[in-house]
């Protein structure tokens, strides 16, 4: 098909990011090494030399003005995009993320527009430590005024960068760096996928496993595993995380009768407690069995590849999880 | 004293505004009319006075948790801002924001704030935008001594100095951070020897002086403004009431002697005694523009209170904005 144009994730951020700045002059971007180098992820490549030092911004390794960098410019009228390297790094950002972009249309009385992005990488896999590894999600989700995106996809990435951009609240965009090389299709022209709206990933009749970032692609090696034993899986992916599509995570559950939430981050606290809370709220009397949380045990993300493969949840870790939830009925 | 005699006074009308809007809100207080938090800005009115003063009405300030004083040098409105402390539907923020966050966007003022150290990265960004734009708009960064010790300040003006930023980073040097003083608090005297550090201009001015603020302020302003970058202004000030409220809450953090002293030169009568010695003004003079602001802050009260309440229906409204497009 001429529509079948294959675009690696990383790729399909910097398209999307490209096609906003072409349609929107107020768009720019700012962040640590995203200029001349492109971002140590390459999200940003070629960027500066298309748009000028004016609109790609090498800035100080200060993730407290960066962020302010945005919330400030934004307020003024100008549409953001500010990078914060790793996810673990928000952390030094907190302040402006929680305190500043999050609140101050609400605390102006509703008399502010914050069309603010911010991107960042998250996810494990990489040996590269507690400092580097972090999937932080569940603690931004939890902060009224903040919409938290994790694209599964390509064709996710491009679509939700791209809604992101245009959005007129501050989002979180995290790129998973796993997911940077994953090729897949992803149409040229620009498009947006609405924020808050869920995808099935893969239809099933017997179990519903909410997956995403990353976990959504071991879900679906998962699920083609189970189905050698008759377990047929129904995938939904949010993409967005806040807000959540639990309209379709019900239904989904009201279906399967079955539920397991999987996510990267650990489990304790993390983004599958609220999902199971809410189909347990609004679907507990669908359910055969206990919604179950697959994550990472608690402790910080281990270097060693040795350790590190054991900690996050995989293909095989769901396939368990799944066996053990059917096997109650 | 060169300073036109109408910008004297505008200087003065500022400084009497902000006076009468504070120290109405601590009679109020003092009652327990005001719910929550209280941060007075009596006795540095010619800082935010001097400041505002060089501003034009599209250049962007962000202000502190001591914020009243900034709003009202900015031009805020009397009836909005009495609304918005007493928690109502009126105010400027809908009573969704009080003291610590009071703004107006359209006035180019982006909010006290109640994170110390905090409007300073927004402020660049205003700044960056106003670069961005190339409208020839500055902002103004207003903080206090102990917010130059907090880390969101460093990176505020160190990216500001690396982007070359039209910004003017306002230091309201008070000598107290919360109840501790100073020379606990840094090793350093004067707040603009870290200017030099991030290779910016600064200078020290009497902040009870609101020619010499406001003549440190259009320097600093059309520095900015004309692409020199930023600046840093040390303006060593006082404030005649409590950290927080009117009382001193008993706590003897600062000698009698030492309240008295800066009292005696309170800026708005230093500014009076000079104009009408230099026969610029007259006490008759003076005495009207105090008489007719009064009205305006007792009509404010009275509004105020006549205003309702948010309803509950309102909490979640404006947590995310259905508007479209930025402003």
């Amino acid at each position: 098909m001429a529509d079948e144009r294959k675009l690696a994730y990383v790729m399909a951020f910097n398209e999307a990011v490209k096609q906003q700045m072409e349609a929107d002059p107020n768009v720019f971007c700012a962040g640590e090494d995203i200029g001349a180098f492109g971002g140590v992820f390459g999200t940003f490549g070629g960027l500066q030399a298309k748009f000028g030092a004016d609109r790609v911004v090498d800035t100080p390794i200060s993730e407290q003005a960066i962020v302010g960098l945005g919330v400030g410019a934004a307020v003024t009228g100008l549409r953001p995009i500010v990078d914060l390297m790793f996810m673990d790094f928000i952390c030094v950002a907190l302040d402006q993320i929680v305190n500043q972009a999050a609140k101050l249309k609400y605390m102006f009385g509703g008399d502010a527009v914050l069309p603010l992005t911010i991107t960042t990488a998250g996810g494990g896999g990489l040996s590269a430590a507690a400092q580097h590894s972090q999937s932080l999600e569940a603690l931004l989700c939890h902060i009224p005024g903040l919409k938290v995106v994790m694209p599964s996809n390509p064709y996710d990435m491009k679509g939700l960068m791209t809604a992101c951009i245009q959005e007129n609240n501050p989002t979180v965009m995290i790129k998973h760096k796993r997911l940077l090389g994953m090729t897949g299709h992803v149409p040229e022209e620009s498009y947006s996928i609405p924020l808050g709206k869920g995808n099935i990933l893969r239809p099933g009749k017997d179990v519903t496993i909410v997956a995403y970032a990353r976990m959504a692609n071991e879900a679906l090696i998962a699920a083609e595993e189970l189905a050698k034993d008759g377990i047929d899986c129904e995938i939904i992916d949010p993409r967005t995380l806040q807000p959540l599509d639990t309209d379709l995570i019900v239904s989904s559950v009201k279906k399967t009768n079955h539920a397991v939430v999987v996510h990267e981050a650990v489990r304790f606290g993390g983004l599958g407690g609220e999902i199971a809370s809410q189909i347990q709220e609004l679907a507990f009397d669908y359910l055969d069995a206990p919604v179950t949380r697959i994550g990472a045990p608690f402790s910080p993300v281990p270097f060693s590849p040795a350790l590190e493969q054991h900690y996050i949840p995989d293909s095989k870790t769901i396939v368990q999880g799944i066996r053990d939830v059917m096997a109650r009925v | 004293m060169d300073l036109p005699v109408d910008v004297q006074l505008d200087l003065h009308r500022r400084m009497v505004r902000i006076r009468l809007f504070e120290e109405a809100a601590g009679r109020l207080a003092e009652s327990n009319r005001l719910p929550g938090f209280l941060h007075l800005y009596v006795g540095e009115e010619a800082v935010a006075a001097g400041v505002c003063g060089a501003l034009n009405d599209d250049d962007h300030i962000t202000s502190t948790h001591r914020g009243h004083g900034h709003l009202v040098a900015k031009g805020g409105d009397f009836n909005r801002m009495m609304a918005e402390l007493m928690g109502k539907a009126t105010g400027y923020c809908k009573g969704k924001g009080g003291s610590m966050h009071i703004s107006d966007t359209s006035l180019g003022m982006l909010g006290a704030n109640g994170i110390v150290g905090a409007g300073s990265p927004i402020a660049v960004g205003a700044a960056f935008a106003n670069k961005y734009r190339g409208r020839g708009q500055v902002a103004v960064a207003f903080f206090g001594d102990g917010s130059t010790n907090i880390g969101a300040f460093h990176e505020a003006a160190n990216m500001a100095c690396a982007l070359h930023l039209p910004i003017v980073f306002a230091c309201e040097n008070n000598e107290y951070g919360e109840f501790t003083p100073r020379d606990k608090t840094m090793a350093i005297t004067d707040i603009v020897d870290r200017a030099a550090g991030y290779g910016m201009p600064g200078v020290i001015v009497d902040g009870m002086d609101v020619i010499a603020v406001h003549e440190a302020a259009v320097e600093a302003v059309e520095r900015a403004r004309s692409g020199g970058g930023p600046s840093l202004i040390e303006a060593k000030t006082y404030r005649f009431y409590n950290h927080h409220g009117v009382q001193n809450l008993g706590l003897k953090y600062r000698s009698d002697d030492e309240v008295a002293m800066w009292k005696q030169r309170d800026p708005i009568f230093t500014l009076e005694d000079r104009m009408i010695e230099n026969k610029a003004a007259t006490r008759d003079q003076f005495d009207a523009i105090w008489a007719e602001l009064r009205a305006g802050i007792e009509a404010a009260i009275a509004f105020a209170d006549e205003s309702p309440y948010p309803t509950p229906d309102q909490i979640m409204v404006g947590v995310y904005t259905s508007m479209s497009g930025a402003k």
